[in-house]
């Protein structure tokens, strides 16, 4: 059996090729080979939080299939809560618990307490546990007002937090997201993060998530990784990431009128567009809006924070591989 | 309560909502009920005793054929694994423990038991109020329709099972379901009693899984199968049940190897 301290997640060398198959000329069939992922390498710890980022094609969803058990790698060691996933699929199933954020696992038409119901036997949770553990998180995802409504007539941000309970309503020791936020507006995100990072504070539940929101990771995620072709590029704190692949933030100003761009020092403009201009901030944000504030008359003020996009963006210019594949992005297949 | 009893209670929940599609269901097997039998009664008129049936057992033949659409899905709805496929939404279904086709066939069995009791029996009903049609003898000929009719249900699941399940190897399933919806009314006998067709075709579709779904229930329940014969119309369909239900696990076993291993 797996110790406490024995790694939720233990990939070494994990890699997954694609056959792509086409039709050349006649019947004759030319076979590709796309590598997706190639020698991934990393452990997560009971307890951690990870935030899995990555571009899209980067090969974040086929290492979250292979975690999961749909995928079965081509190379490399993958253990998860002590299992081989594609081979012990359904064992995994009762440890484990998956939220896609643009599938849901709810029944469209069944009410979401019904839903629960179901997960329930299929899970052979016992009643009683059942019963309290719906209620805890009944209470902290604040269903009560829609348990009896069918799942159709859910809005997303009920939705997922319906499709969070389904996936902790089993107690499983590692719950998977893929882009849990991804559609929801500012006030469900915000309950969102928050009550993730309840689950992992009060439980100890184990998260790994990708997401392409930086909120996300601020919020959530001590530890970050950063797969590009396939490759862990980064693996570190949010902290280091940003150091290492440093953005500068971005002040947008509108003018009352339009203006030739503003020239102060400590920031360049970058862009402009009729009486609005975008200004990349190399210094103290204070001083320069004091300083455009004072030279000019102003309507409104923004201040942007570089998303995780960018950052992710800039590290990869950083450093670039010369090695890497050049189009695993292209892969498509059936489980997406 | 175990995983497959809840699902089969949701499946016969599910259908039991749709309270107008219910009746129109009903009206319309009803209607197209009664011009089949004004049609064999005339046919029967013409040529008394032919498959040694007289003009009430081919209108109850022709109103068990009706009242069995709800059962056996003869026309579909085809299952709703097939679109899951094609999203991808299987995904989710394979990260649960369960057995894809036990699933599925629960399901599929609460909505034949519900198309059995709300559609089919107030099918037959109106027949029975409009025609002089043969029932059963006896409560033993009624058991041997009810375990018929469940056979048919199970047949009727395994085909669409099988049909749904080409979405893992052709793009879109949904040509596949449009030549089943085609071709399983016809040799069900559900349009037509299989004993009006000429030999040698009558012949080969009595002996494909089809027939099994509305030819032979109908048959048990006019009681042209007595004895030794009973029991061999009952094992002619217990058997294209199970060969189906056996070939949608394995087919079922591929396709999921096939995604898994090679991502699709």
């Amino acid at each position: 059996m797996t110790a406490p301290s024995a790694p939720v997640i233990d990939a070494e060398g994990v890699g997954k090729e694609f056959v792509l198959r086409r039709r050349t000329r006649g019947l004759r069939r030319a076979a590709t080979r796309v590598p997706a992922v190639s020698e991934v390498s990393f452990t997560v710890r009971p307890g951690e939080t990870v935030g899995y980022l990555g571009p899209n094609g980067a090969g974040k969803s086929t290492t979250l299939k292979m975690l999961v058990g749909i995928l079965t790698p081509t190379a490399g060691r993958l253990r998860v809560a002590g299992l081989e996933p594609a081979r012990q699929r359904t064992e995994l199933a009762y440890r484990i618990g998956v939220v896609f954020g643009q599938r849901t696992t709810l029944w469209w038409d069944l009410p979401l307490r019904d839903s629960f119901a179901l997960l329930r036997r299929m899970y052979r949770v016992p009643a009683a546990e059942h019963r309290a553990r719906l209620e805890e998180l009944v209470e902290l995802l604040e269903l009560a007002p829609f348990l009896a409504t069918p799942v159709r007539q859910l809005s997303l941000g009920q939705r997922m937090r319906g499709d969070l309970t389904a996936a902790l309503l089993h107690d499983p020791s590692l719950l998977v997201l893929d882009e849990p936020t991804i559609g929801l507006d500012v006030v469900s995100k915000a309950a969102v993060r928050d009550f993730l990072r309840r689950m992992n504070a009060e439980r100890g539940t184990t998260i790994l998530l990708t997401t392409h929101d930086l909120g996300d990771v601020e919020r959530l995620c001590r530890r970050v990784m950063v797969i590009d072709h396939g490759r862990v590029a980064f693996d570190g704190d949010l902290a280091g990431l940003r150091a290492l692949a440093p953005v500068p933030r971005t002040l947008v100003v509108d003018l009352a009128a339009p203006a030739p761009p503003i020239d102060v020092p400590g920031a360049r403009v970058i862009r402009t567009d009729g009486p609005r201009q975008w200004l990349e901030l190399a210094g103290n944000p204070a001083a320069v809006i004091a300083r455009v504030s004072h030279d000019h008359e102003i309507a409104d003020l923004t201040l942007r924070e570089p998303d995780i996009e960018d950052v992710v963006t800039r590290l990869y210019r950083e450093r670039p591989d010369p090695s890497a594949p050049a189009i695993a992005g292209d892969v498509r297949h059936n489980v997406e | 309560m175990g995983v497959y009893t809840s699902v089969f209670w949701h499946g016969l929940r599910r259908y039991a909502t749709y309270r107008a599609a219910t009746a129109a269901g009903i009206l319309t097997n009803s209607v197209f009920g009664c011009v089949s039998a004004f049609v064999l009664i005339a046919v029967w008129e013409a040529r008394p005793g032919l498959a040694g049936w007289d003009a009430a057992d081919a209108v109850a033949f022709v109103f068990v054929a009706q009242a069995l659409i709800g059962v056996v899905a003869p026309f579909g709805p085809s299952l709703e694994i097939g679109e899951r496929i094609r999203t991808g939404d299987v995904a989710i279904d394979l990260i649960r423990p369960v057995a894809l086709p036990a699933w599925w066939l629960a399901q599929d069995l609460g909505r034949a038991a519900f198309g059995a009791v709300f559609r089919g029996v107030p099918t037959f009903a109106v027949g029975a109020l409009l025609f002089t049609l043969t029932l059963p003898d006896g409560p033993a000929q009624w058991l041997a329709f009810a375990a018929a009719t469940l056979l048919a249900a199970l047949v009727g699941f395994g085909l669409r099972y099988l049909y749904a399940l080409s979405a893992f190897w052709v793009v879109d399933d949904r040509g596949v379901q449009a030549v089943a919806w085609l071709v399983g009314p016809f040799f069900s006998g559900m349009f037509l009693p299989l004993a009006l067709f000429p030999e040698p075709l009558g012949a080969v579709l009595r002996a494909l899984p089809w027939s099994a779904m509305v030819q032979v229930p109908a048959e048990v329940f006019l009681g042209d199968h007595t004895g030794a014969g009973l029991a061999a119309a009952l094992g002619f369909q217990a058997a294209w049940a199970a060969a189906l239900l056996l070939a949608g696990r394995a087919l079922t076993a591929t396709a999921v190897r096939r995604v898994v291993v090679q991502g699709g």
